[in-house]
């Protein structure tokens, strides 16, 4: 009944994508035995996710790469054994096909050309073991992002694959949703024999699960392979230092200095506010809030809590349903108390945005010119303008990357380069909707000094998070947002009265 | 997007009809009704799919909602009809290119009627239909190539996505600065980031699907049969009556005109 592990071999293997004159991978020897249970590590960029979509025989035919040496599952061509390896993807909302939850389950089967009765035998087992405990005909879009995950995930079984690859399975997912994943992914792993090969920055959540680590060598190659416990001990420091999170090398919290004069004046006070995006439809209500200079407001609660709602209405980017969002004079000089009606321009330098999708922002062709447009739009002069980019692109390291188009950035690069967009008109007040999301902890280094230097030198910072880590490097109030209505807990900062 | 809204299982009527069977009904009659444009092949085919509304399983507010833009479709459609038609008999009124005479408002009761009669059983036909049976529908019974069925399908639920994706450019544009002026130069700015995400998006899918074993062989099983049963019989039947009787009467009453004469 249950599958038996696949065994995987590569042999001086590489792949370089189409257009690209570096390779993604390179010289990779490997073999890993039926039934092992592996977390493949490496720096951003060695092509880990490369090497799963490679042996899962969806990294596409000739014009989308090249290949050299040998990558063998079960002794042959990933192509040619597609059904035998299942893969599971990073982003919940591009893995949901079919609009019911039995259907989509139920697809990769049918691809497979399973006999019906057999599917549908398959189906409620393989709910069962990602512990969906939902009706066949459920709607797929009322999902939360764990359960859509834990979906994925089910109809990866549900094909019996004897080799499972997790490409980042848990990077965009809540600590609620990581716990669902990893919880789902043991229980298949105690009941079947097959081979599991996970990608993921984050070690600790995988660490008790596998039996073997892999780390890749970022200029091709293994760098280290063996027993969690010794590749983490040897390897450990290195890896921190690439951006894998190793859980007792977590990165250092920024130091922080003595404040400048004027903390603490209040920019942005919310009074009873309500917010919703479509008009009618609140999401969160009951918000008193002050954002006040040199502080940072850090803004938690669960997925649907509204805090992306919050975030853009506390922008001046959404109006507010109910209640009052005012701007003091400090902040708004002279361009009226109400943030959203203030306009496009006025906001660059008094409120500035980092969405939780970079992409969503990106507008110019290159990286360079992405910067350009904010302080463009200021009209600012020239040289003045290209001192303000080049000092960020020397701040953020992307330099390098100047003539790039931004959307062929890495994560980590996008979410720098939109970090970099907002700072390079100098707003007082700066929102982020899930700044360090996903983020290798290299990158979150280098955000979290930022935002604590912005905080230091006297900007307002509000950050949306879920991540315990980043509230205690920001060290400001937090606004607890739940489904009941919303409490501030402590400190509660800067509420003039 | 209501349009796209999952029509629930549960909902069905006690004679299942293929979706299959809808598509070529509402086709039939379309091709029925546009052969002729009078006003008696109209009436007489509005008459007759009045037992086709009331067995749609469509609750009458729900029913009217729907059909709402056929409602405004077909008086839009005649008044133009009815000021621009070809001049004919008593002129009652003309003003500029404007000329409202026996003939033209003939032709545009015919209009509105042949509009009614056409937009509203295709509506109802259609908003019954579940995207997913349609798919199953095409594959199994129409054979038509599963990859593009199964990939037109998965792209359907993409379009759920667009509405959210031009909220956040629109914000987004805001933000960064560039929102206060050259509206339609913004505009076509936008729908290229829209076109440009959604293009990402869908390739995104594509390699979810083909992690699933999407294309890997040449042919698939279905999960769901899609059947033809006494419902469709019953169905294509009814469309048949329709049709003839439309046409027949108005030949027989002396008001047929092909294709308008």
């Amino acid at each position: 009944m249950e599958p038996t592990g696949a065994a995987v071999r590569a042999r001086g293997w590489g792949w370089r994508h189409a257009g690209r004159s570096r390779w993604a991978l390179r010289g990779l020897d490997l073999d890993v035995q039926p039934g092992e249970r592996v977390l493949l590590l490496g720096a951003s960029g060695a092509g880990k996710s490369t090497l799963l979509h490679a042996l899962a025989g969806v990294l596409g035919g000739e014009d989308e790469g090249e290949a050299e040496g040998g990558l063998t599952v079960d002794g042959g061509h990933p192509e040619e054994r597609r059904g035998r390896a299942g893969l599971l993807l990073q982003d919940p909302d591009s893995q949901v096909i079919l609009s019911r939850v039995g259907d989509d389950v139920a697809f990769g089967c049918e691809n497979l050309r399973v006999p019906r009765d057999e599917i549908w035998r398959r189906v409620p087992q393989a709910l069962a073991a990602v512990g969906l405990d939902l009706s066949l005909d459920h709607p797929t879009a009322e999902l939360s992002g764990g359960q859509k995950q834990r979906l994925a995930l089910a109809g990866v079984l549900a094909m019996r694959p004897g080799l499972l690859l997790l490409d980042e399975p848990t990077a965009n997912l809540d600590p609620g949703g990581v716990g669902e994943v990893r919880d789902a992914v043991g229980r298949v792993c105690e009941a079947g024999g097959a081979t599991l090969i996970v990608v993921e920055h984050r070690v600790n959540v995988w660490r008790g699960l596998v039996d073997r680590v892999i780390v890749l060598a970022p200029e091709g190659g293994v760098l280290a392979d063996g027993a969690p416990d010794d590749v983490l001990g040897r390897e450990g420091a290195r890896l921190a230092e690439s951006g894998v999170w190793v859980d007792d090398r977590l990165p250092a919290l920024p130091p922080r200095r003595a404040r400048a004069d004027g903390v603490g004046e209040p920019l942005l006070v919310a009074n009873g506010l309500s917010v919703g995006r479509v008009a009618g439809r609140t999401v969160a209500s009951g918000i008193d809030v002050g954002i006040a200079a040199g502080r940072a407001l850090v803004v938690t609660g669960p997925n649907g809590a509204g805090k992306s709602t919050l975030g853009l209405t506390l922008a001046g980017l959404l109006k507010p349903v109910a209640g009052e969002l005012r701007a003091t004079e400090p902040l708004a000089r002279g361009a009226g108390p109400v943030p959203h009606r203030w306009r496009s321009r006025e906001l660059l330098t008094r409120i500035g945005t980092v969405f939780q999708d970079p992409e969503h922002q990106f507008l110019a062709p290159t990286v360079r010119r992405e910067l350009e447009i904010g302080p463009a739009a200021l009209r600012l002069p020239v040289p003045e303008i290209a001192a303000r980019v080049n000092e960020l692109l020397e701040r953020l390291r992307l330099s390098a990357l100047a003539d790039a188009n931004p959307f062929t950035l890495s994560g980590g690069e996008k979410r720098r380069l939109s970090v970099a967009t907002v700072l390079a008109t100098r707003p007082d007040v700066l929102v982020l909707d899930e700044p360090t999301f996903g983020q290798d902890s290299r990158t979150w280094r280098e955000l979290v000094a930022i935002l604590a230097g912005l905080v230091d030198d006297g900007s307002a910072v509000v950050a949306i998070t879920h991540d315990e880590l980043l509230v205690r490097a920001l060290a400001g109030g937090e606004l607890r947002l739940s489904a009941a209505p919303t409490e501030p807990v402590a400190p509660s900062i800067g509420r003039p009265r | 997007m209501s349009l796209l809204a999952t029509p629930s299982r549960s909902g069905r009527r006690a004679l299942p009809v293929n979706p299959v069977t809808k598509l070529a009904c509402a086709l039939l009659l379309s091709l029925a009704l546009v052969l002729s444009l009078d006003w008696v092949s109209a009436t007489v085919a509005l008459l007759l799919e009045l037992p086709l509304f009331l067995m749609a399983g469509l609750r009458p507010r729900a029913l009217l909602l729907r059909t709402l833009p056929v409602w405004i479709a077909a008086p839009g459609a005649a008044a133009t009809i009815a000021l621009y038609g070809r001049v004919g008999g008593d002129v009652h009124f003309s003003f500029a290119l404007a000329t409202v005479s026996d003939g033209s408002l003939q032709l545009a009761l015919a209009t509105l009627l042949r509009v009614l009669a056409i937009g509203l059983p295709a509506i109802v036909l259609f908003v019954t239909v579940d995207p997913t049976d349609l798919a199953d529908g095409l594959g199994q019974i129409v054979h038509l190539p599963s990859r593009f069925v199964l990939g037109a399908l998965a792209g359907l639920r993409l379009v759920a996505l667009f509405v959210q994706d031009w909220r956040s450019l629109e914000s987004a544009r805001r933000a960064r600065g560039v929102a206060d002026r050259g509206r339609l130069r913004r505009f076509a700015g936008q729908a290229f980031a829209l076109l440009v995400l959604s293009i990402r998006r869908g390739s995104k899918l594509a390699t979810a699907m083909e992690a699933r074993g999407f294309g890997a062989s040449p042919s698939r099983t279905w999960a769901r049969p899609s059947v033809l049963g006494r419902g469709d019989a019953v169905l294509l039947a009814w469309t048949l009556v329709i049709a003839a009787g439309a046409i027949t009467s108005s030949v027989v009453a002396g008001t047929w005109n092909f294709l308008g004469r």
